[in-house]
């Protein structure tokens, strides 16, 4: 279980002080998916950024199964198990994406097992596990590596920052069954993912609203999804591709 | 069996990544002097009057052999200029395996600067490995200065591995080639300098021939306080293609200076240089610090990847 306790977080604006979280407090529960939504700018980035350490809040404390995880840092809360798959994927010049999944499990795995994490998230392994993570790999091939890499990890508590960011519709359909998958193998651990998408937040248990560096919302799937149906914070994929304009409602 | 203590076995093993003598022809040097030597029906290896340096001879149409020229320093001081000419013969394809490595526990210069020509007759195919290494305690300098030049009769190819990844105090390597119709070569280079070391890198690649192409490329790695210059250029004189690449990480306070150039003496010559210099990407650190790893780790691995 983790838990954001009174969370504050400010940046260098101009000269001023900019509060991007303000007084945040939340769980995410064992054995859960819980969405993070809300509208661009809001803190959601930040706020996953703060779990993984990239960014220390300015006051407030991160607890992981109770142990006050808020001075450690990326590498340490990285081994304490919180796995975190980047918005936009890095490339590196040189590493391969087995060298990459190697990394990710810390062990000294066969070319099968790495290919097995790459056909969790869809990709034809044998076609990938060679190939250098670099531009040469498309923005939905490096997000399933990406995804992949947290899946090897294998974490208590995976995040994962708009995993819909950057692909095609194609890529998107596959990436919910991915999803899908992982929630119903979610034992011992959770999920956390940030998205704007209704068919990421209609798999999720929970869902969290963050407006303004606030929580906005908070509550069951049930409870909160309809009503941000047809608004920003919950867009049908055709939308956001703008395949179906001319359709008003869902599609 | 060769008559080598350990050190010089290791030094064999760095640059040449032989453990015991190789199969094929085959010239051991150490400390100015050969201790193992031998030809094959197709290879032929002569030693040049002076003892300074060979000549390398391959049949034309010799195929799948390899010849292999290591030279290993252990004493401390010494000096040594040695010239080796390749001759290769029509339609031979052959690879070419050289490498220097110095162990100077002393506080006297050891320097190896080795002349290497080749000349590549039609349709040949060459690979050619050439690997530097340094190691030892002493205060006295490590020093290499290959000069290389490659001269391509047409159809011909020839790939080039240059590497040098430690230990090498000095070097200032300089390699020419010139190219005939459709020649066509391919140079990837890997470097990296740490302490006080000072590496220089001069290309001068003439496309003569029409269909001829060139493709350049140097990774390396400047830490700590050491200096490198790539300086390439590509002259194309024909309807040929060149490029040449120079992508390079500082870290610490080293320092580099990319001159790529490209002078085009015909309307139909297609030439690109690339060159980019900077330090390790903080976001490619902190994922992998995000995997469990350590900054020094991280660094590391990015490293090792980008000189693989």
């Amino acid at each position: 279980m983790l838990e954001l306790k009174n969370i504050s977080f400010k940046v260098d604006s101009e000269g001023k002080d900019k509060e991007i979280i303000s007084d945040v407090s939340l769980v995410i529960p064992d054995e859960k998916l819980v969405v993070i939504t809300g509208p661009n700018g809001g803190g959601k980035s930040t706020l996953a950024r703060l779990i993984a350490g990239i960014e220390k809040p300015d006051s407030g404390k991160i607890l992981l199964d109770g142990e006050d995880i808020t001075e450690l840092s990326i590498t340490e809360r990285a081994r304490k198990g919180i796995g975190f798959a980047f918005q936009q994927p890095v490339r590196f010049k040189g590493i391969q994406v087995f060298d990459l999944i190697k990394l990710a499990t810390g062990k000294n795995i066969t070319m099968t097992d790495a290919c097995a994490y790459l056909s969790a998230v869809g990709l034809c392994a044998r076609d990938y596990i060679d190939r250098e993570v670099n531009s040469s790999l498309s923005g939905g091939e490096l997000k399933r590596i990406e995804i992949a890499t947290v899946l090897a990890k294998g974490s208590r508590l995976s995040v994962f920052d708009e995993p819909e960011a950057g692909i095609d519709l194609w890529s998107f359909q596959n990436l919910i069954e991915v999803f899908d998958g992982m929630r119903k193998k979610i034992r011992g651990g959770s999920i956390m993912i940030i998205s704007h998408q209704e068919r990421i937040l209609d798999i999720a248990d929970e869902i969290i609203v963050i407006k303004n560096g606030s929580i906005a919302e908070q509550g069951s799937k049930d409870e909160i999804l309809p009503s941000l149906m047809g608004t920003a914070d919950a867009v049908p994929e055709c939308k956001r591709s703008g395949v179906r304009k001319d359709v008003e409602e869902s599609c | 069996m060769l008559n080598m203590d350990e050190i010089q076995m290791r030094l064999l093993k760095e640059v040449a990544d032989l453990h015991k003598v190789p199969e094929g022809a085959y010239n051991i040097r150490s400390n100015s002097q050969s201790v193992g030597r031998a030809s094959t029906e197709n290879i032929e290896i002569i030693p040049r009057e002076d003892g300074q340096g060979l000549t390398v001879k391959i049949k034309p149409g010799t195929k799948n052999e390899s010849v292999h020229i290591p030279v290993v320093m252990t004493k401390s001081g010494i000096k040594e200029l040695v010239y080796n000419d390749f001759y290769i013969g029509e339609d031979a394809d052959v690879t070419i395996v050289a490498g220097c490595g110095i162990d100077n526990c002393g506080n006297q210069d050891s320097e190896h600067d080795g002349i290497h020509r080749f000349f590549v007759g039609k349709n040949a195919k060459v690979r050619y490995v050439e690997k530097h290494y340094g190691s030892g305690t002493g205060t006295g300098k490590r020093i290499l200065n290959p000069g290389t030049e490659v001269y391509q009769e047409e159809g011909s190819s020839v790939e080039m591995e240059m590497v040098q990844i430690k230990g090498v105090d000095d070097t200032n390597r300089s390699t020419i080639a010139e190219l005939a119709k459709d020649a066509k070569l391919v140079v990837r280079e890997r470097l990296m300098t740490h302490g006080n070391q000072n590496a220089v890198s001069t290309y001068t690649v003439k496309l003569n021939g029409e269909g001829s192409s060139a493709d350049v490329v140097s990774r390396s790695v400047a830490r700590e306080d050491s200096y490198q210059k790539f300086d390439a250029k590509l002259v194309g004189n024909a309807a040929c293609h060149g490029h040449t690449e120079c992508d390079s990480i500082i870290m610490d306070r080293g320092r580099i200076l990319a001159v790529p150039a490209l002078e085009a003496n015909d309307l139909d010559a297609a030439l690109v240089h690339e060159a980019a210099i900077g330090k390790i990407a903080g976001d490619q650190i902190i994922k992998l610090m995000t995997l469990g790893l350590t900054e020094a780790e991280a660094e590391e691995q990015i490293i090792n990847g980008f000189l693989k």
